[in-house]
């Protein structure tokens, strides 16, 4: 299998006052093409500044990244950027998405940001990545007039809308009932099976039950990382909740 | 760089909230009609005092005949035979910086009519008299170029006159009255006004033509004087020399030899004029000042809150691939599109502003071109920079920073 990301002997240090705080402190593992990793820890464990190095927006202090065997520790800022626009997408816990603009807008920025994308294909691949998160009824509802559920498919489909190597998700069910979280679970893994890449930054045990891999972090150490050989099927799950008095 | 696309962002992101663009705006439309306004008002102001001290007669010069000395005593300027109409035609032809001359000859005597009579004095002038004098006819007209150069007996009076010579209201024009045995046919009334500040009655006064007043009534060939009227209270001086250059030439003067005139211009009321001019000025560029002062002062907060406020957008285009130079980019086309628009719509609110005020409360407003440039310059580019200026600050931000901002 191709190696999308390693990681080697990444350390990353924060200057907070006259004290230096060490995130990271030392961590190296390789995610191969087609993986669904689950990164877990509890706050403070070194997960999110993990999410922030995979994701490029933050650089270790030393050791090195290969992004798809790019070195990403020597790029500038705006190499960066158009590397994340490239190889990443990003789904966020808050969604992040523009307000008072509609689901195929929301989607087509990544591409705004690509000059080699014309217009026309802007908005196909646009329309392709909101139906494929079943959002096919909905392009033109505004961000505002949807539910938690609905505005993380639009990040989810903004995430995909530039094939990127690998999919970053931080928390991405933190703000979401039990209900709504095992949709997008349920959709992730329908990703995993197509042969996505796919990184879920959680500080929940429970959808580790659902990725093929589970990493554990401790105090900027892995402390565990294991090959999940007995996935859950998060519709399996899903079908066996409840049916909430809402819907 | 894909500009196409940045446009477009950058139109969508005002389309997509209106308010803010709009209030934003809102402060630059305020800083340049503030200006535009009260630039305006205050020309307007301006030049209307200035319209009333030259009303006064500031440009007025005066030449009068002197220096003139037989056997070392100084005669009155009266007495003097130095002016000739020769030099007003001299003077007629070839000053610049004069709009309008007139000779002057006077004659006292009794005016007569009918069973009325008063003592006065007839000036001889020239048509132009009135407009050096700022003197409006109310009834009739003033005599013709053609009356002056046929010494025709025609004359113009004022009230004072009027209500002396004919005290039971008929109208005097076309009545004769009577001078030193002349009758001069009158054919024009002037407006009254008043006293002037020596306390002279200003209405006391006949008017005739000048060859009628020489030929008819002193049988003499020279003038008591020449009026004179500069182009503009500051060409003042330009005419005085320019006249004493020409008279010299005409009385064949040598280099050391002293005037044999006088040349007066209305100094006191020139320098008042001067001193409210720029008194007025001063005000003036203090109102300009304070004015694009507050209304850029303004325009940097709505601008720089409005934007500090979408620091968490930067981050998030920033995550999805923005680079730096593309938010920087996105932000100085909105602030130059909303500042463009907004000073545009300020010149139209600051000129309907202009016109009610000189509508509704009757004020003299001027607006000035230099005033509309400067406003619209100042407030666009304070504008823009501080579009750009938090812009630039957020995009050099870490994305995870820009995204975690509150």
């Amino acid at each position: 299998m191709k190696k999308v990301i390693e990681l080697q002997n990444i350390k990353r240090d924060f200057v907070v006052g006259d004290e230096t705080v060490h995130a990271l402190r030392g961590v190296s593992f390789d995610i191969s093409e087609g993986e669904f990793v689950t990164i877990m820890g509890a706050s403070g464990s070194g997960k999110s500044t993990m999410l922030n190095i995979l994701g490029c927006l933050d650089t270790p202090t030393s050791g090195e990244y290969l992004l798809d065997s790019i070195p990403v520790k020597t790029m500038s800022k705006s190499q960066r950027a158009v590397l994340r626009n490239r190889k990443i997408g990003f789904v966020f816990q808050n969604y992040n998405l523009l307000p008072k603009s509609t689901a195929i807008e929301n989607v087509e920025l990544p591409l705004m940001y690509n000059s080699g994308i014309g217009g026309t294909e802007r908005r196909s691949r646009a329309i392709e990545a909101l139906k494929a998160v079943g959002l096919g009824d909905r392009l033109n509802h505004k961000s505002n007039q949807m539910s938690g559920g609905q505005m993380q498919r639009v990040a989810i489909a903004r995430a995909l809308v530039n094939n990127p190597s690998v999919i970053l998700a931080d928390e991405a069910t933190g703000n979401l009932d039990t209900r709504t979280s095992f949709e997008i679970l349920v959709l992730l893994q329908k990703l995993h099976a197509e042969g996505r890449t796919i990184i879920f930054v959680t500080h929940n045990p429970d959808i580790a039950l659902y990725s093929s891999r589970n990493i554990r972090l401790r105090d900027g150490h892995i402390i565990e990382d294991t090959v999940n050989t007995d996935i859950q099927s998060a519709e399996k799950t899903l079908a066996s909740l409840p049916v909430s008095e809402d819907d | 760089m894909n500009w196409t696309n940045l446009f477009k962002i950058a139109l969508k992101a005002i389309a997509n909230n209106k308010t803010r663009a709009f209030l934003t705006m809102l402060g630059i439309i305020i800083g340049v009609a503030a200006v535009i306004t009260m630039i305006a008002i205050g020309q307007g102001a301006k030049q209307s005092i200035q319209k009333e001290i030259s009303s006064m007669g500031s440009n007025i010069i005066m030449i009068h005949p002197g220096g003139d000395r037989r056997g070392g005593v100084r005669l009155s300027a009266d007495e003097m035979q130095t002016l000739k109409i020769e030099d007003y035609e001299a003077l007629r032809n070839e000053c610049i910086y004069v709009t309008a001359l007139s000779p002057n000859v006077s004659a006292a005597g009794q005016l007569i009519s009918g069973n009325n009579n008063y003592p006065a004095s007839v000036s001889g002038v020239g048509t132009e008299y009135l407009k050096i004098r700022q003197l409006e006819i109310a009834d009739g007209e003033m005599f013709t170029e053609h009356e002056v150069k046929s010494s025709a007996k025609v004359c113009v009076i004022g009230k004072t006159i009027v209500d002396n010579l004919f005290p039971d209201g008929r109208n005097p024009i076309g009545e004769t009255i009577r001078i030193n045995q002349v009758p001069l046919r009158v054919v024009g009334v002037l407006e009254a006004k008043g006293y002037n500040s020596m306390g002279m009655d200003q209405d006391e006064i006949v008017l005739a033509p000048y060859t009628t007043v020489m030929k008819r009534l002193l049988a003499v060939t020279y003038l008591q004087g020449i009026f004179a009227s500069a182009i503009s209270e500051d060409m003042t001086d330009y005419a005085t020399d320019e006249i004493e250059e020409i008279l010299r030439r005409q009385h064949r003067l040598k280099e050391d030899e002293p005037d044999d005139f006088m040349i007066r211009s209305q100094q006191e009321l020139s320098e008042m004029m001067d001193t409210t001019t720029n008194i007025l000025t001063t005000l003036l560029a203090c109102i300009a000042g304070i004015s694009l002062l507050v209304g850029g002062i303004g325009i940097m907060n709505i601008m720089y809150v409005s934007v500090t406020e979408r620091t968490r957008e930067i981050g998030l285009r920033m995550s999805v691939g923005a680079r730096g130079i593309d938010i920087l980019v996105q932000f100085l086309i909105e602030a130059i599109l909303i500042s463009i628009t907004g000073g545009i719509i300020g010149i139209i609110f600051g000129g309907t502003i202009c016109a009610c005020v000189n509508w509704l409360a009757n004020w003299p407003v001027s607006i000035q071109t230099w005033s509309v440039v400067l406003s619209f310059v100042v407030c666009t580019v304070t504008g823009v920079f501080f579009g750009w200026y938090p812009a630039k600050k957020a995009a050099a931000l870490d994305p995870i920073d820009a995204l975690r901002y509150e």
